[in-house]
């Protein structure tokens, strides 16, 4: 069997929509066999997979706390990427993001008052800024690629923090466990409605950062220049767009909203750094950024189903004993049905049989002596 | 003499899942493919060659399976990336998250598990020999597929009528497309070698490097051997010489920790990761050098027309 793609006259807006969904119910599927091989009856696994983690409202608070960073993270990846560049170090500015935000509350934990949260945020995305622009300024000044570079600034950012959280920055009086001290009241970022669930301002940031990429990719003269850059730099290039300036510029958005993520996590639901402070957020950022199209509105939908998947797999775990690492192959798999699902909306896909190959093999071999003469 | 002995068979046996994943990355890449999926496709190996070897007690099973599970796993990324044409980078980077979390799911139950360990070539007399004896007869089997790899691909390469198509695929596929040249089926052949490959590398890890399973034990090497194809401007013996700099950066760093040396074991510790960035940096400013050695069509997906 071979499969051939036919071009489609212009892409087809139907697909366009229906592509993430059908992603999703083929993941739905794939997972189902992936259940039933593990011996477990399919129906029940997503039961508590999908269903149970999102049942009573201290729940949906769960869900807002796992999703904030990924919308942060994924609508800044989306500019880099529509650009067509290629940061997948977001993991390593977020660390950065959270080392720099803590630097308050752990280095002048008796500066408190109303200053220290906004100031906490505002060095979190510094830091992530700043650990995002050495792969930006590796790539324009030396045209270093920027994938592998900003990977690699991935393990030397979870070492440097390891590092912290032993050395320099170890609770004196923690039991020699690896963790910073508690952050004080003044530095914890508050929770939204303290009755109902944990939920703090992180979802709210997640929510006005996804709006104000929107607005800026399809009302701004900003967001034509990275479509332009991304779909054709030798258009953008006669355009007057700089390539080297949209690289800094997508990095350090990316960077600074990573960082965000990462000051907001550490300060918000944990409280204090330790040496593991990400379930992978940043890599699972890239699921989110490509299940939402690209689209910073998407892309809050897309979140809170990647959200939905940790939460997915901690149950799981905790009620049929498989590993939480079910998660990470639900999320692979996402992107990957995803990916192919967006072949549709530019291409037909035609299944060609044996019997057809053979049909067309005959008609070549045909053709091919009148070609002969041809020439 | 012994010490020395010892590490440079140490060094050795780093630099053999370097080279071999790297060796296999570099035919799909002069095939014009880029699959960033290395990392996944590796730790998909050492899972699969643990598990086999474990089973079966047979560590040589073990390694059978590891090839055969990375080019199992590879060509789930020629599917997508050759017949749907989809974006080759975040193709990629799926099957690396693919593959973390599948190793992670599947190795559950081995963790903790005594692996098998492919045994040292021991050739009696020969393998004695003072000195050069244990490096050229002593040394585990993998390292002599290693080399003759490398040397297999350096002739197919550049000597046989086949290398050249594949060169050539590389640098234009429409040109190769409009000779007649089946480019999807050169592609399919190179990609599911790249995964053999690197699932012959994780084997490597898990059934003679550390034999036991590891949660996320490719710590970081198939993008190591994906940055080492940069570097050796995708000459097959440039990758050897990286690999075994590379292979040498990995020991010296494992060895100063062990002697205790006053800077924190963390640095060390991503000295293998800062080298990859300097050696990029510095191989990629010669902007010339690089752009004339690139594969010219690496990267962008092809859809044949008719």
């Amino acid at each position: 069997m071979r499969i051939e793609l036919v071009k489609r006259p212009q892409r087809s807006a139907l697909f366009s929509v229906l592509s993430p969904f059908i992603a999703f119910a083929l993941t739905i599927m794939a997972g189902g066999i992936m259940f039933a091989l593990l011996g477990v009856n399919p129906l029940d696994a997503f039961n508590i997979y999908f269903i149970q983690p999102i049942s009573e409202v201290w729940q949906l608070h769960e869900l807002a706390i796992k999703a904030a960073p990924l919308i942060l993270i994924a609508v800044g990846l989306s500019v880099c990427y529509k650009a067509n560049i290629w940061n997948i170090g977001a993991e390593g500015q977020f660390i950065f993001g959270a080392i720099f935000g803590s630097i308050i509350p752990v280095l002048f934990p008796q500066f408190e008052g109303p200053l220290v949260i906004p100031l906490m945020l505002l060095l979190g995305m510094v830091g992530g800024a700043f650990y995002a622009s050495i792969a930006a300024f590796l790539k324009t000044r030396f045209s270093t690629n920027e994938i592998l570079t900003s990977l690699m600034l991935v393990y030397v950012a979870q070492l440097f923090l390891d590092w912290l959280v032993r050395g320099p920055w170890r609770d004196p009086e923690g039991h020699g466990f690896p963790q910073t001290i508690q952050f004080g009241d003044s530095a914890v970022l508050p929770e939204l409605m303290p009755d109902a669930g944990r939920a703090n301002w992180g979802f709210v940031f997640a929510l006005v950062a996804a709006v104000a990429i929107w607005l800026m990719m399809s009302r701004m003269l900003k967001g034509f220049e990275v479509r332009v850059l991304g779909s054709s730099p030798r258009a953008g290039r006669f355009a007057g767009f700089g390539f080297n300036r949209m690289v800094f510029f997508t990095f350090l958005l990316s960077g600074a909203l990573a960082g965000l993520a990462g000051i907001s996590e550490v300060s918000g639901a944990i409280g204090q750094l330790q040496p593991v402070i990400s379930p992978g957020y940043g890599f699972t950022a890239i699921i989110v950024a490509f299940l939402g199209r690209l689209n910073p509105l998407g892309i809050v939908a897309a979140g809170l189903v990647l959200a939905l998947t940790y939460l997915g797999g901690e149950a799981v775990q905790s009620a049929l004993g498989i590993s939480d690492k079910v998660a990470r192959v639900f999320q692979g798999m996402l992107l990957f049905f995803v990916l192919g699902c967006d072949t549709l909306i530019h291409y037909r896909i035609r299944l060609i049989g044996m019997a057809l190959t053979k049909a067309n093999g005959t008609a070549q071999l045909e053709a091919a002596p009148k070609l002969e003469e041809a020439r | 003499m012994d010490i020395t002995v010892n590490i440079l068979l140490t060094i050795a046996t780093a630099a053999t899942p370097l080279l071999i994943a790297a060796i296999g990355e570099l035919v799909v890449e002069r095939s014009g493919v880029l699959n960033l999926g290395v990392e996944g496709m590796m730790i998909m190996g050492a899972v699969g060659g643990f598990g086999a070897g474990y089973l079966t007690g047979s560590p040589w099973i073990g390694l059978l399976a590891a090839i055969i599970v990375g080019a199992l796993f590879s060509l789930l990324f020629a599917v997508m990336t050759l017949s749907l044409a989809t974006n080759q980078v975040a193709t990629g980077l799926s099957l690396t998250l693919l593959g973390l979390g599948l190793s992670g799911m599947i190795g559950t139950s081995f963790v903790g598990q005594p692996g098998v360990r492919l045994p040292n070539l021991d050739i009696p007399g020969l393998s004695s020999i003072p000195v050069v004896g244990r490096l050229i007869f002593g040394q585990d089997p993998v390292f002599y597929i290693s080399i003759s790899l490398t040397a297999a691909v350096m002739w197919f390469l550049f000597r046989t009528r086949t290398g050249l198509t594949l060169r050539s695929i590389g640098d234009s596929h429409t040109s190769a497309h409009a000779l007649g040249i089946k480019v999807i089926r050169y592609r399919y052949l190179a990609v599911i070698f790249g995964g053999a490959c690197a699932g012959l590398a994780g084997g490597h890890l898990s059934l003679v490097y550390t034999p036991q399973w590891v949660e996320n034990m490719s710590a970081g090497r198939g993008w190591i051997a994906l940055a080492l194809v940069v570097f050796a401007s995708w000459r097959p013996w440039r990758v050897l010489a990286g690999a075994y700099i590379f292979g040498a950066v990995w020991i010296g760093q494992l060895h100063a920790q062990a002697f205790g040396i006053p800077v924190p074991s963390q640095f060390l510790s991503s000295l293998p990761y800062l080298a990859t960035i300097v050696v990029l940096v510095l191989i990629s400013r010669n902007k010339r050098l690089t752009m004339m050695n690139t594969p010219a069509s690496l990267g962008q997906p092809f859809v044949p027309d008719r």
